[in-house]
């Protein structure tokens, strides 16, 4: 493999994709709004609201480590905030990288088909492999780094609006750092996997996009499992959960591949 | 500055051939290839063979199997039957080894509408894998090539057709390729601008030695470029020769022939004559009065041309001058496919 010419894919996508709308406001939209604006709030909400206003979290309490519950606050507003923002809310920060992959993905294959212009990429000296390997990267590495990104913001947000109440730093956890530097990386890689083999049978980036838009499932089964106690995220949990995404976006982001080649793309030029 | 299109446009300077590549062999070779697409055939048995440095056109209606057979070569599809080399080089075998020698156009423009004109062009010369330098220089003289140095930083959202197109042809020469695949390459072009890609793809395919394929629907563009043409219907070859040499072999031609107005209606009788079309070995010369004097006479072979002219001295008529009229490659084109130009259509 050349990895220049990797290099050079990669960087055309990203340049495309930055020149698109479609593409910018979501990355930078849903972001801000889930790891900033959401926790931001939650975490101030205990100077402004009552309890009531929180909801029921106590099957989420219940479902706790006796551990975890002794070194709760002990103002039921507090202590709501933070199970909120370190439990029930982390992890949005999955939604970011999935999301951002999803909508790169579809613009880098289905878009570029779209457009017609993946007939000039498909002329140039790259091989079949380079080709997969450098429409995957443009998507994932980007995505990946932005979600880091992300689940940063949220913590400082975190810790700036509840941490501050409490005297001391919420985050990260180990079970945070796990979520956002193994699970995240994972299972973005699988919903890479995923759009990308949608992307190359869509006609449109829009259908890319509708269909695309159901690998964000399994993220948000994760955040209903958290929020109600069903699926508390600990170290372990999550490991496996990050062994399981791999094992699937090794399968998927192989077939994804084996798509992104000439053989299949050629006889659909039209 | 855009080029003047009243001026020859200088073709880039690129590097000349290598010596080791001998100009005489063959660079690109399809042998009885086959290719469908569901129930449709596309390429039927289709054999083509160009040798290094020849300029070849490709002619045919939409569906004939142009792009299908330029497809072939670049290895964006594998034959259903039979074979396909690029300087003896299996393109399913070694695809990035042929792209990295072959500049392909297709029949769209392919460049990205996000990107300017010189984003494109330097896209194209990384993945090639030009030096960072070498790319700049190049952009920069074929922007210069096609007239749009001043929308070089413009994105190409904002190009007309005909600046898309001469971009693409710009993004396909920044590799300097000795094999250049052409499909439609003036398609989308005014005929100033149809022009000036015209005069600088043959000043790029002489002084190079490049070996061209021109896949076109313009046979006159066909006729002023290429060395050879080959006609395609239903993936088959009908025809196939130099211009001149298909214009002898299947056209009809004709023969103007001027006389004095007295020996007009003489002439006239005389190619009529049923006697006279059997020694011209004809059925019977089509022959019409274009004004006194002048008559244009249709259907008579060109070995016939002095038994028609000695007949006609022989019957006293005063022949001035015997003129034959070349076919256009339009012609020739229509013919083999079953139609004839009108008295208008060739006026």
């Amino acid at each position: 493999m050349r990895w220049s010419r990797i290099r050079a894919v990669v960087r055309r996508d990203l340049t495309v994709a930055l020149g698109s709308k479609a593409v910018v406001l979501p990355a930078l939209i849903v972001p801000l709004v889930l790891l900033v604006v959401l926790p931001a709030g939650v975490g101030l909400a205990p100077r402004f609201v009552d309890a009531a206003s929180f909801g029921d979290i106590e099957q989420v309490l219940a479902a706790l480590p006796a551990s975890v519950i002794a070194g709760l606050p002990s103002d039921p507003l507090l202590q709501a905030a933070v199970v909120t923002v370190t439990y029930l809310l982390s992890p949005l920060v999955l939604l970011v990288p999935v999301m951002l992959a999803t909508v790169i993905a579809a613009d880098g294959i289905a878009g570029e088909q779209e457009r017609r212009t993946l007939e000039g990429v498909l002329l140039t000296p790259l091989t079949d492999r380079e080709l997969a390997v450098a429409k995957l990267l443009a998507a994932w590495v980007p995505a990946v780094v932005l979600g880091v990104a992300g689940a940063a913001l949220y913590a400082v947000t975190a810790n700036l609006t509840v941490g501050t109440q409490l005297g001391e730093p919420l985050l990260p956890t180990v079970e945070f750092a796990v979520l956002v530097l193994w699970v995240g990386p994972t299972i973005t890689a699988a919903a890479l996997g995923a759009v990308s083999l949608i992307s190359v049978r869509s006609k449109t980036t829009q259908e890319a996009f509708q269909l695309g838009g159901l690998v964000i499932l399994p993220v948000v089964a994760l955040i209903i499992g958290q929020a109600t106690g069903a699926l508390l995220l600990s170290v372990w949990l999550l490991a496996v959960a990050g062994l399981v995404a791999a094992a699937l976006a090794v399968g998927l982001v192989t077939a994804a591949a084996r798509a992104l080649a000439r053989p299949r793309l050629g006889p659909r030029l039209g | 500055m855009p080029a003047d299109p009243s001026s020859p446009p200088a073709a880039p300077r690129f590097a000349a051939r290598p010596s080791e590549v001998p100009s005489a062999g063959i660079a690109l070779r399809l042998e009885g290839v086959v290719r469908r697409f569901g129930d449709v055939t596309a390429l039927d048995h289709f054999t083509l063979r160009v040798a290094r440095g020849e300029v070849v056109g490709l002619l045919g209606h939409n569906g004939a199997g142009k792009t299908t057979t330029v497809r072939l070569l670049a290895g964006l599809l594998a034959p259903d039957d039979g074979s396909v080399a690029v300087h003896g080089i299996d393109p399913l075998l070694d695809g990035s080894g042929v792209r990295q020698r072959l500049g392909v156009l297709p029949a769209r423009p392919v460049v990205d509408d996000r990107l300017t004109g010189t984003q494109n062009l330097a896209f194209a010369g990384a993945v090639f894998g030009l030096p960072a330098a070498l790319i700049a220089e190049r952009a920069a003289e074929l922007l210069a090539t096609f007239g749009l140095t001043d929308r070089g930083d413009a994105r190409v959202g904002g190009y007309s057709t005909g600046m898309r197109q001469r971009l693409s042809l710009a993004r396909v020469l920044v590799s300097d390729p000795d094999v250049l695949l052409l499909d439609e390459p003036t398609a989308a072009l005014d005929p100033v601008a149809a022009r000036q890609v015209r005069r600088t793809l043959g000043s790029l395919a002489r002084e190079a030695e490049r070996t061209v394929v021109i896949c076109t629907h313009d046979l006159a563009e066909a006729e002023a470029l290429c060395d050879r043409v080959v006609v395609l219907a239903q993936g088959r070859t009908i025809a196939e020769g130099s211009p001149a040499e298909l214009a002898g072999a299947h056209g009809s031609g004709g023969l103007h022939l001027e006389v004095s107005g007295d020996s007009t209606e003489r002439a006239m009788a005389l190619v009529r004559d049923p006697a006279v079309a059997g020694e011209l070995g004809v059925e019977r010369p089509a022959v019409e009065v274009v004004e006194p004097g002048r008559l244009r006479v249709r259907g008579v072979a060109r070995d016939a041309v002095p038994i028609l002219i000695r007949m006609l001295l022989e019957a006293g008529v005063e022949l001035f001058e015997v003129r034959r009229e070349t076919p256009t490659l339009e012609e020739v084109y229509l013919a083999l496919h079953g139609e004839v130009p009108d008295e208008e259509e060739r006026a």
